[in-house]
């Protein structure tokens, strides 16, 4: 019987081609919104991980204070850290491979007539290790320029604002008073997950930054790199209970530092995504509640249209029931096929968008059951009611129409 | 077994069918009774507003009545729910319209179907019966047309075979010729009568031509919706 009803919605759908597509492009449009926002979605979080990764996977940054919001956003009170902890990090952890101090500020950088203003970034040549960043020409700090040369490293956008086809290495730029010869240039990185400009750079020695620009020698923070193998908990405990050790912490009291791990930008910034495709999602749905009332329009005026026929049904003994599964039956598959159409657009159009914002196409099978699932519900809930002023028609008035 | 009688099929014993209350009540029926047997072929007529499409409405279950017993097989039906009445109708009635009552865009043989599928049964056995009963209406050839490719006298026999699909005790015709021309019309009668002569079909058949009620063995005439007289037709008495 169940058979036989969803065999007799399929030709009613049929024989009105035209309509049927129309009425069920609402639940298309509203799913295939919803699967291209998820997928397009989760290429984009899987892009900020990948993204992440560039920054240095097994990358920690260690700052004074208690901050939640992610690295060198949190101003404290706390004590800055100095050289001498870094020492001790190097030297006790054997989970840490590299600690550099980082400090940075924005600066206008001056050659010749051109002058460009530009983040400085004091710190050692361990911070290159640690980035995974190459130099594209020149050469990176040598020890003796680590104790306070004044010697200084371009990334590609200061190389070009500055000095446009002309070759930086062995020229003198100025960064205020501080007059320092570029020894290397960056390989280009391009944008950050943020949008950021990640060439827009000038790194010095961060004894040179300290003395001549900061004018202390204290550390605002330290950049690290676990060895590999090393899991980033086990990191973060040795970190965390050397620098309690250092900074003589009671057993009672919090930390006075932070520690945050790639693996907790990947998260944050994988969140802001979810909010995002959240949202969109939520628009998505409305479309579909739309598409669910022009369903239980057509299916008004189905069922006054084949008033006759609901007539004949009864006549020759169908049940109440039975008219009301048959027009159910008839909004679901409907709205069904609408969901199906909806998941192919929707994947199309997730594949479109994933090429054209270059983020990997990842087509997620959960969302695509919930989709067809939600849509046929669609089907039930707005499909229920003219099914139900069908079934309640007076046969002899049905047959009269 | 030949001297007994044959057994009453339907029985309307005071039946009342008001609508509406008060200075607006109108009896469409207005104490109705009669017997029909098994093997009968009984004419309703009268003038219109008389209660036979009341009659009918009752008669076929489609409707209930205000007042008095209405037995089918012996059993009390008037009090039975809406889906009570609809198993009835399945399992024991055969409609014939006037205006047909096909399902369009529907073959002759999808539309025959349509009882069995309600019925439950299983679609090759479906298929056979439907064939069968198309065939017994001399329409096996057109099995695969949709009504609009079928005349009128065509479409009415696929009706017909529609409502003997089910094999039902009694076949509720309501002015079945009524759409018809009278050549149409006589087939289409010829046909009824050959049913119940040959196959012992009980027939009720609610008319408004005489010519059309002479097929019939009994007329029962209705006036305000009263049994006004209930006598054999010529045909009947001979």
């Amino acid at each position: 019987m169940l058979w036989e009803t969803f065999k007799l919605a399929l030709q009613a759908i049929r024989r009105n081609t035209m309509r049927s597509f129309l009425t069920v492009l609402g639940v298309v449009i509203g799913v295939a919104a919803v699967i291209a926002m998820v997928t397009i979605g989760a290429g984009s979080s899987a892009q900020v991980t990948a993204d992440v990764e560039t920054l240095g996977a097994n990358r920690l940054m260690l700052s004074p204070g208690q901050n939640r919001m992610g690295p060198g956003s949190g101003s404290s009170s706390a004590r800055p850290f100095d050289l001498s902890d870094i020492d001790k990090i190097v030297e006790q952890l054997g989970s840490i491979g590299v600690a550099v101090p980082t400090a940075t500020d924005q600066l206008v950088a001056v050659f010749g007539n051109e002058n460009y203003q530009t983040s400085v970034t004091g710190t050692d040549s361990g911070y290159l290790t640690l980035s995974e960043w190459e130099l594209s020409s020149g050469r990176g700090f040598t020890d003796a320029e680590e104790r306070g040369r004044s010697v200084c490293i371009l990334g590609q956008t200061v190389v070009d604002e500055l000095f446009g086809s002309v070759s930086p290495v062995g020229e003198d730029i100025r960064l205020g008073t501080l007059s320092c010869e570029v020894i290397g240039v960056l390989e280009p990185k391009g944008a950050s997950t943020f949008g950021t400009d990640q060439d827009d750079v000038i790194i010095i020695p961060f004894r040179t930054y300290a003395r001549r620009i900061a004018g202390t020698m204290d550390v605002p923070m330290i950049s690290l790199m676990m060895r590999d193998g090393v899991s980033t908990d086990r990191a973060v405990n040795d970190l965390t209970a050397l620098m309690r050790e250092i900074r003589r912490i009671g057993a009672s009291d919090e930390d006075d530092f932070t520690i945050n791990t790639m693996e907790q930008l990947s998260a944050m910034l994988s969140g802001i995504s979810s909010v995002l495709t959240g949202l969109l999602s939520a628009v998505a749905g409305v479309s579909l509640l739309v598409g669910g009332i022009g369903i239980m329009n057509i299916m008004l005026v189905s069922v006054t249209e084949r008033t006759r026929e609901i007539g004949i049904r009864m006549a020759v003994g169908a049940q109440s029931g039975q008219v009301l599964l048959q027009f159910l039956v008839e909004a679901i598959v409907l709205s069904s096929i609408g969901g199906l159409l909806g998941i192919i657009l929707g994947m199309a159009l997730g594949f479109v968008g994933a090429n054209a914002l270059n983020v990997p196409f990842i087509p997620d099978p959960s969302i695509i059951l919930i989709a067809f699932a939600f849509s046929a519900a669609v089907g039930v809930v707005f499909g229920y009611f003219p099914a139900r002023s069908a079934a309640r028609l007076d046969p002899i008035e049905a047959l009269r129409h | 077994m030949a001297t007994d009688p044959a057994p009453t099929l339907i029985e309307l014993r005071d039946v009342y069918r008001i609508y509406g209350h008060g200075e607006a009540e109108v009896r469409a029926l207005d104490g109705v009774s009669f017997k029909i047997t098994t093997g009968e072929f009984v004419a309703i007529m009268g003038p219109s507003g008389s209660g036979k499409s009341t009659a009918m409405n009752v008669l076929g279950c489609l409707d209930r009545p205000t007042r008095g017993h209405y037995l089918f097989n012996g059993v009390e039906v008037g009090g039975l729910d809406r889906d009570q009445r609809a198993l009835l109708r399945r399992h024991y009635l055969g409609f014939i319209f006037q205006g047909y009552n096909l399902l369009p865009r529907t073959t002759a043989l999808q539309n025959v179907e349509l009882p069995l599928i309600y019925k439950g049964i299983g679609r090759a056995e479906r298929e056979a019966r439907a064939l069968a009963a198309l065939d017994r209406v001399g329409l096996a050839k057109r099995s695969h047309h949709e009504p609009s490719e079928l005349s009128g006298g065509q479409q009415q026999r696929v009706a017909i075979a529609r409502a003997l699909a089910s094999d039902p005790k009694v076949i509720l015709a309501d002015e079945p010729t009524g759409n018809l021309d009278t050549r149409r019309s006589e087939e289409i009668m010829e046909l009824l009568q050959e049913l119940n002569r040959r196959e012992g079909l009980t027939i009720v058949m609610v008319t408004h031509e005489d010519d059309m009620a002479e097929f019939a063995d009994r007329l029962i005439w209705m006036v305000d919706g009263q049994v006004e007289f209930d006598r054999p037709t010529r045909k009947g008495a001979a």
